[in-house]
């Protein structure tokens, strides 16, 4: 065995199944469970346990229950990878099953590579030797693929941050090497307190995206929903509703919407990613224009549309021709200002669109429980597909971010202790190595050439 | 007709300091060893700073001594200062360098090779290698010397320094010599590329030597060595070393300095592109420095004495390729070298190395066997990574003769494992330094304990005796002994105890602590601790030096065995030496052409490749599995 650190992973297809599966496979496997798992009444732990029994209970993220499973448990060679096994079968959904994931992964197991547990059930023999191809092709296909969706969906801006802050990074670790390796032309005198500073703003802007990825936002997960509807339906009324926070400019004159808004929502589990779009009509203002054109492109390749109506007015041109395009594709309808008095027709509706149509009030709140309802339905029966590899990027990112922050604290508190400086630079290089995993840099020989590049070293 | 003079068993050529490790290695192994040099005056010279050691230098030579090489030993008899660099940084970082005096050291090095059994030094100019086909490689043969003489042996180790090729420039001037005006060594390139060996074409550079007596010292600031000087070797008496020792001084460079350099760019050859040669970016020249760091208002400028038979100094931090009028101009603007006279002039020299990726990690080449390499020829630069080399390089030329399986060290056992790692799997461009931190586990290569990892190698290699053997066997049970000891001893918060602790700005005993606990307090030291600990046994200072460091950075230690673990695990995985990366089905191409260039030894150098992706080593994995159960 060459690998016997313990790792997870999820699984099941993520999305489109009742019961979500977390499993762990290493040495540890069964420790690393003991410490999340809460046998039901018990104080027994899974260690204790026999193998090949099934065992009932909570997963814990500390005193908050996360969800209610059973957990079988596999040791060691009897299972599939031939290590020690533990499979935590949850409710799945997503935002469940990932939680226990990243629940397993904080309590001391590593992410998976991908196609990692067949290639440990090969190595150790579990796999018969004529399929040993097949094992090759899963390992090479998974990471083609987690590569692909790895660095094409992280956000440019995101990008861009992490970037920022590993430049910050090795540039600090690049002048305590400087000095270390040159103490007589670059003196570390009084650097300690200059760091401080330094990693204090690190620290700010790694818990900023530590946030921003358990809201989903550091990559394009989930479900890509458009909002579709002529000028001034309610669009952007009901995106803040979804939201909840005063997001898009709301006014009550048409068009006021001209950029294309994007916002991640969590509903009943299902990741949404919300696209708000100017209104679709014919326009001569030629900002306008522009927004239109980018929300039927944006629609083009939407998983799912939701589609407003504005009530109180008249079915125009502009509706005519977005029912005409969602006839075919996945998509709700909603009659929005239910609060006002109604002159379209919900039948005529029905059978141009080829829609059900839930009445709302975005203005007013009301019906936004049938839309979840709708939502949720349609996704759990399978109607929208959906990338669950890009979730388990998103839970990468997340991990590699926070262990991160653990090591600027880590410097922080080196700095505190009056530890020397060579001792910041492990830590340092930690960070700079757990951001690298991210933006799909690796180190090489970037701090050699930092060193010379911007220090004055030598004889 | 070719005669052959004699037949040996191995055979060094070049007398530099890879030179000499390698040919008293062989020696002492047993062998018959010839070492060549083209002048017997210049064994062992110091053509560049007159100092050995220095950050992560300094690791390296007390390596080098813990296997059983000869360095740390001369320059411990031959030093005129001593300073223990980053004293005030961690352990891991701190540093020894000695300003050594040249010629001295020069002198004793040759005493010792003049004074060893089955070693011949013979002043000669070796011109060819002689390989003959075997089992589908060459093998060496033999080496031929300009005059024509063949000498027959089994090992080769070349160690030619910058002298392959050679050529000196300063200005327009250009001279096809060594450093120093020695002669250079033309014709060992041809034959090394017809036995298919890819060469570069490195550079490196000097600055000038000024006589003493010109110089204003009373402008410069003075720097005094070490008030108790720490012995390189472990075999060396701490106390019969403490002596008398020279100053350095230091001064800087100014604006007037960089206008002068700037005004006579156009003359450099280094920017006229008159040196073709990769130079170094860790020893730049002057003109180098000013032009690549324009806001820096002034440089450091360290003189050092080459010695105290000579009235030369070395001026640190000036080396220069430029015209020696502009030289002249340039030295004098510095404070206390306005009257400056120059003894030798600064230059620039470029050589002919190899590309040490045509090298297995034992410093034989893949291709041909029975030859070996090491120091500048390996595209590394410094005496000490020189030192490493060659030693290595001897020892394994001569593990090749006995039949025993030649030696690796790894990058979690030495930097000499990091060196030749790096110099043998990455892509290396300029002349290698050492430097700290290019070592990932370098909180475990202390120079502090080189001996607890290194004496037990250098026994098995055979270069250490039994009696240093059995001490450090005797220094590892000592220091678990006594941290097991400080671990399960309690103290309470008695008056004698919080006294101390209030008198060293430590916090005071709320309840009981062992003395381990203690001593982990950044602000206490085990020495202090004495104090309170009636039942300490008499240790020696290198073992109370060890209990101290393994305590107080526990943590952080634990840390590091443990990512050295994973790495052994990849580095235990062994793949065939000769094998083809193209019936690989599955791995990308750029994988495939990078590990059949470099041949590594096993999966942990394979991944270290750039170009080779974790997927290409999983691939591999399942490969090597696949080809195990077949």
């Amino acid at each position: 065995m060459v690998n016997t650190d313990t790792i997870a992973a999820i699984a099941t297809a993520m999305g489109n199944s009742g019961i979500g599966i977390v499993r762990i496979s290493g040495d540890e496997a069964v420790e690393i469970a003991d410490r999340i798992f809460k046998l039901k009444g018990g104080k027994e732990k899974l260690a204790d346990k026999k193998s090949h029994t099934i065992h009932y209970g909570f997963i814990c993220d500390g005193e908050e229950v996360i969800d209610e499973v059973l957990v079988m448990l596999m040791k060691g060679p009897r299972s599939f990878t031939a290590e020690d096994t533990v499979e935590i079968d949850c409710h799945g959904g997503m935002l469940v099953t990932r939680r226990i994931l990243e629940a397993v992964l904080k309590a001391g197991a590593r992410l998976a590579d991908p196609g990692e547990f067949t290639k440990r059930a090969f190595l150790n023999g579990r796999i018969d030797l004529s399929q040993a191809e097949a094992v090759i092709d899963v390992i090479n296909a998974k990471n083609e693929y987690a590569l692909k969706s790895s660095v094409g969906q992280l956000r440019g801006s995101v990008s861009k941050r992490i970037k920022d802050l590993r430049d910050k990074i090795i540039f600090e670790i690049a002048f305590i090497e400087s000095a270390l390796d040159d103490p007589e032309h670059i003196s570390l005198d009084g650097y300690g307190e200059k760091l401080m500073g330094v990693v204090e703003d690190m620290g700010v802007e790694l818990c900023k995206l530590i946030k921003s990825s358990s809201n989903g936002r550091v990559v394009s997960e989930g479900v890509k929903t458009v909002i579709l509807g002529k000028p001034n339906a309610g669009k952007s009324s009901l995106m803040n509703v979804l939201v909840g926070e005063d997001r898009a400019i709301v006014t009550d004159i048409a068009g006021t919407t001209r950029d294309i808004l994007e916002e991640h929502i969590y509903l009943q589990g299902i990741s949404l990613n919300v696209v708000d779009t100017a209104g679709i009509r014919d326009t001569d203002d030629v900002v306008e224009k522009i927004g239109v054109t980018r929300a039927m492109s944006a629609a083009e390749d939407a998983d799912l549309i939701i589609y407003v109506v504005d009530g109180s007015r008249d079915l125009d041109e502009n509706d005519y021709q977005i029912m005409e395009f969602i006839k075919n594709r996945k998509a709700v309808v909603l009659l929005n200002k239910s609060d006002l008095d109604q002159v379209v027709s919900v039948e005529e509706i029905m059978e141009k669109s080829g829609h059900a149509v839930i009445a709302i009030s975005a203005k007013k709140e009301s019906g936004i429980d049938k839309l979840e309802e709708e939502i949720k339905s349609l996704f759990y029966e399978g109607e929208i597909d959906f990338n669950d590899q890009v979730m388990i990027t998103n839970v990468r990112h997340a991990q590699a971010l926070r262990e991160a922050y653990d090591s600027v604290l880590m410097v922080k508190r080196s700095v505190e202790d009056g530890m020397p400086e060579d001792f910041y630079s492990i830590d340092l290089m930690n960070a700079y190595e757990k951001l690298g995993l991210i933006i799909g840099e690796s180190v090489e020989d970037d701090l050699v050439n930092e060193i010379f590049s911007k220090f004055c070293m030598g004889k | 007709m070719p005669f052959v003079e004699e037949i040996y068993d191995i055979a060094i050529v070049g007398a530099g300091h890879a030179g000499c490790e390698a040919a008293l290695a062989a020696a002492r192994l047993g062998f018959e060893t010839i070492m060549f040099t083209v002048s017997v005056d210049s064994i062992a010279l110091m053509p560049c700073n007159p100092n050995i050691g220095g950050s992560s230098k300094g690791h390296l030579v007390r390596e080098l001594d813990a296997l059983g090489g000869e360095m740390g030993k001369v320059i411990d008899k031959t030093f005129i200062q001593s300073k223990m660099l980053n004293e005030s940084k961690g352990p891991a970082v701190h540093s020894l360098r000695a300003q050594a005096d040249k010629q001295d050291y020069t002198r004793e090095m040759r005493s010792v090779l003049e004074n060893t059994d089955h070693l011949t030094i013979r002043q000669a100019e070796v011109t060819e290698i002689l390989t003959e086909e075997y089992e589908s490689k060459r093998r060496i043969i033999g080496v031929k010397t300009y005059s024509g003489a063949t000498y027959k042996c089994r090992a080769v180790v070349l160690a030619t320094g910058t002298y392959l090729n050679a050529r000196c420039i300063y200005g327009e001037i250009s001279n096809p010599t060594g450093p120093n005006g020695l002669q250079a060594a033309t014709h060992l390139t041809d034959s090394l590329i017809a036995n298919g060996v890819e060469m570069y074409r490195f550079k490196t550079g000097t600055p000038a030597r000024i006589d003493k007596r010109s110089i204003d010292f009373t402008k410069m600031e003075e720097q005094f060595g070490d008030e108790r000087v720490v012995p390189f070797s472990f075999s060396t008496d701490p106390d019969s070393i403490q002596k008398e020792q020279v100053s350095c001084w230091l001064t800087y460079t100014n604006e007037r300095t960089h206008e002068i350099i700037r005004a006579n760019l156009d003359r450099s050859p280094l920017f006229s592109g008159a040196i073709e040669g990769t130079g170094p970016r860790y020893c730049p020249s002057i003109e180098d420095k000013v032009v690549k760091f324009p806001d820096k208002e002034r440089h450091q400028v360290f003189v050092e004495p080459e010695g105290i038979h000579t009235n030369e100094m070395y001026i640190g931090g000036m080396s220069s390729s430029l015209p020696e009028d502009v030289q002249y101009a340039m030295y004098r603007t510095v404070p206390g070298l306005e009257n400056a006279r120059i003894v030798r002039n600064a230059y620039a020299i470029e050589y002919d190395c190899i590309n040490p990726r045509q090298l297995n990690a034992t410093l034989e080449f893949k291709n041909i066997d029975g030859l070996f390499s090491g120091g500048q020829f390996n595209g590394s630069s410094g005496y000490e990574e020189a030192a490493v080399q060659g030693f290595m390089a001897g020892v394994n030329a001569a593990r090749k003769l006995q039949g025993k399986e030649l030696i690796v060290l790894d990058r979690s056992q030495a930097y000499i494992g990091v060196l030749i790692d790096d110099l043998v799997t990455k892509e290396n461009r300029e002349p290698y330094r050492m430097m700290t931190s290019r070592a990932e586990y370098r909180l475990l290569l202390r120079q502090d304990n080189a001996d607890l990892r290194l004496r037990k190698i250098g026994y098995e290699m055979g270069l250490i005796s039994e009696e240093q053997y059995q001490y450090i066997l005797w220094k590892e049970q000592a220091i678990e002994e006594e941290i097991e000891r400080l671990e399960k001893k309690t103290i309470g918060g008695n008056e004698k105890v919080q006294t101390f602790l209030e008198k060293h700005n430590s916090t005071l005993l709320k309840s009981g602590s062992t003395l381990a606990e203690l001593v982990k307090r950044p602000e206490l030291t085990y020495k202090e601790l004495a104090e309170l600990d009636e039942e300490r046994p008499n240790l020696p200072e290198d073992v109370q030096v060890q209990v101290d460091i393994n305590l107080k950075y526990a943590g952080y230690i634990k840390r590091q065995m443990q990512q050295v673990a994973q790495f052994k695990k990849l580095e235990s995985r062994k793949l065939p030496a000769d094998f083809d990366y193209n019936t690989v089905k599955s791995l990308r191409l750029e994988a495939v052409q990078k590990l059949n260039m470099f041949k590594p030894l096993n999966i942990g150098q394979a991944s270290r490749i750039s170009g080779v992706s974790p997927a290409d080593i999983s691939v591999l994995m399942v490969h090597l599995e696949q080809l195990g159960r077949k």
